[in-house]
């Protein structure tokens, strides 16, 4: 077993995944638990196909460097999917899935014309070859940058999530707050798609978020064990996907869904034994 | 007994539609004032003016007598996101602190020491430690109103504070709110719709009916055309 681990990451390639997705997962965790509990996880499902869009149209015009292309647009797409979600509760959901199928039928028209049909099936499934070393110095450096944003405004961002319009009725920019983790979701979903998929990206925001809820019930459990758990996911993910040669995205997938099985069986014994104890005290 | 809020010509509009005219009241301090009126007469659209997340059209709302938006304390209506949203009760309870820290990222002692205050002050002790979903609606709205009182102490604005509970736990409710009001001198600004109750604990009362709307003491309200209506 030791071995085994030993002889896979003897490979650039994988010691470069695991840092890379490590960090990703980490900040996507982080950022998940306030999306999730805003109702805002659409969001990060309709940046990913936007995402997708942006990168093939930039690939299929040649561009060098079509990362550097997505996350501007990514970005963008971020506010205006934000401003979607806070001004019209009802049509913001049907506006993301205009939009990210939008998205990904330009995307996939781009990639045809210009016959990048092998590309495509990475960009919309990801490979664990992806990241090369440039990603990874950027992982790292977005990732130092969200943890700092996160533990300083965490206060702020726990207002802001539970109760926006207190928040905003006492003097918090509510407004900002927001906009901070929209654009710290959308930077975390364009590194994280060559490896992960813009298919299956989202799940790395939404998964852990909704199994911490399961299990812990203060925000500051759930905001550590999401993050726990999103990295134990992704390496158990990467490292069988290295073994049996499967998918990289679609293995570190199905590792969080058995993860979520697990957290609905606890969480059912434990939130039964609290409504008892809410019965008994009313 | 000086005044606290004062509004003078308030018009506001929502979506193009002139839904407040020419309104003005003021609210003192001890008051407990209860803003009523059906649906669509603009309760929403002045509270949002009070707090300050909506201009008015003209007129103005001055806060008197050195009275800032860090010393109101405001009850909002609960979301559905919030029911089942995992958070201990002192975590919620103390995040009413926030106004008060500006850009100093964490909680000081004086803080949690005040969240502590509140907690016994609205006898929510033994919740402490529990988290905020796994409570009864009343139990919930009892830790809302220990972080109002949290965000501030001069002056309450209570946003249909008893929407969605019980008869019994509704009148400890209004029990609790008169207390604030008569023991520890806290200013009261209520919006209802059940104006039956409401107005029984409120010395003020806003009545807003469109052209025709009604502000004055209870009593005057009472012999009011408007009051006669609900209550002759």
């Amino acid at each position: 077993m030791l071995n085994e681990l030993i002889e896979m990451f003897s490979n650039d390639f994988m010691v470069r995944a695991l840092i890379g997705g490590t960090l990703v997962s980490l900040c996507a965790s982080l950022l998940g638990v306030s999306l999730v509990l805003k109702r805002y996880s659409m969001i990060g499902d309709g940046l990913s196909h936007v995402g997708f869009g942006a990168l093939a149209v930039a690939s299929a015009v040649g561009s060098a460097a079509p990362l550097q292309i997505a996350i501007p647009i990514v970005v963008i797409s971020a506010f205006f999917l934000l401003r979607l979600s806070e001004n019209s509760k009802v049509k913001g959901d049907a506006a993301i899935a205009l939009i990210s199928t939008g998205a990904l039928a330009i995307g996939i028209t781009a990639a045809s014309v210009s016959g990048l049909n092998t590309d495509i099936n990475s960009y919309l499934f990801g490979s664990i070859i992806a990241m090369d070393k440039n990603d990874v110095i950027f992982c790292s450096v977005l990732s130092v940058i969200i943890i700092i944003l996160y533990v300083f405004f965490y206060n702020k961002i726990f207002a802001v999530t539970f109760d926006e319009s207190f928040a905003k009725a006492t003097g918090t920019k509510a407004g900002i707050y927001n906009m901070i983790i929209a654009f710290l979701t959308a930077l975390t979903i364009v590194v994280g798609m060559k490896m992960m998929g813009s298919m299956l990206i989202s799940s790395l925001i939404i998964f852990p978020a909704v199994i911490s809820m399961r299990v812990c019930s203060r925000f500051k459990t759930v905001i550590i064990t999401s993050a726990l758990v999103s990295v134990l996911c992704f390496i158990v993910g990467l490292v069988s996907s290295y073994s049996y040669s499967l998918p990289t995205g679609a293995s570190i997938v199905i590792v969080n869904m058995i993860a979520l099985i697990l957290a609905v069986i606890i969480g059912h014994f434990t939130m039964k034994k609290n409504k008892h104890d809410r019965r008994k005290n009313n | 007994m000086g005044e606290l809020i004062k509004c003078e010509n308030l018009a506001f509009s929502y979506e193009d539609v002139d839904v407040i005219k020419n309104l003005s009241f003021t609210v003192s301090e001890g008051d407990y004032l209860c803003i009523v009126g059906e649906n669509g007469s603009g309760k929403s659209t002045l509270t949002k003016g009070l707090l300050g997340l909506k201009t008015p059209d003209s007129g103005s709302i001055s806060l008197e007598q050195g009275l800032t938006k860090k010393e109101i304390g405001y009850l909002p209506q609960q979301t559905p996101a919030q029911k089942d949203f995992p958070a201990s009760v002192f975590e919620v309870v103390l995040s009413g602190r926030l106004n008060s820290r500006g850009l100093r990222p964490f909680y000081s002692r004086a803080d949690k020491m005040i969240a502590h205050d509140n907690i016994r002050k609205l006898g929510i002790e033994e919740l402490m430690t529990r988290s905020y979903r796994d409570l009864s609606g009343g139990q919930q709205q009892r830790v809302l109103l220990a972080r109002a009182l949290c965000a501030g102490k001069k002056l309450l604005f209570l946003d249909e504070p008893v929407t969605g509970l019980d008869p019994i736990v509704t009148e400890e409710m209004y029990r609790l709110i008169e207390e604030l009001n008569k023991k520890d001198n806290i200013t009261i600004v209520m919006v209802s719709h059940d104006i039956v109750s409401a107005v029984r604990y409120a010395t003020h009362v806003l009545h807003l009916n469109f052209e025709k709307s009604f502000f004055g003491t209870t009593e005057e309200y009472m012999k009011s055309p408007l009051g006669q209506y609900f209550f002759g």
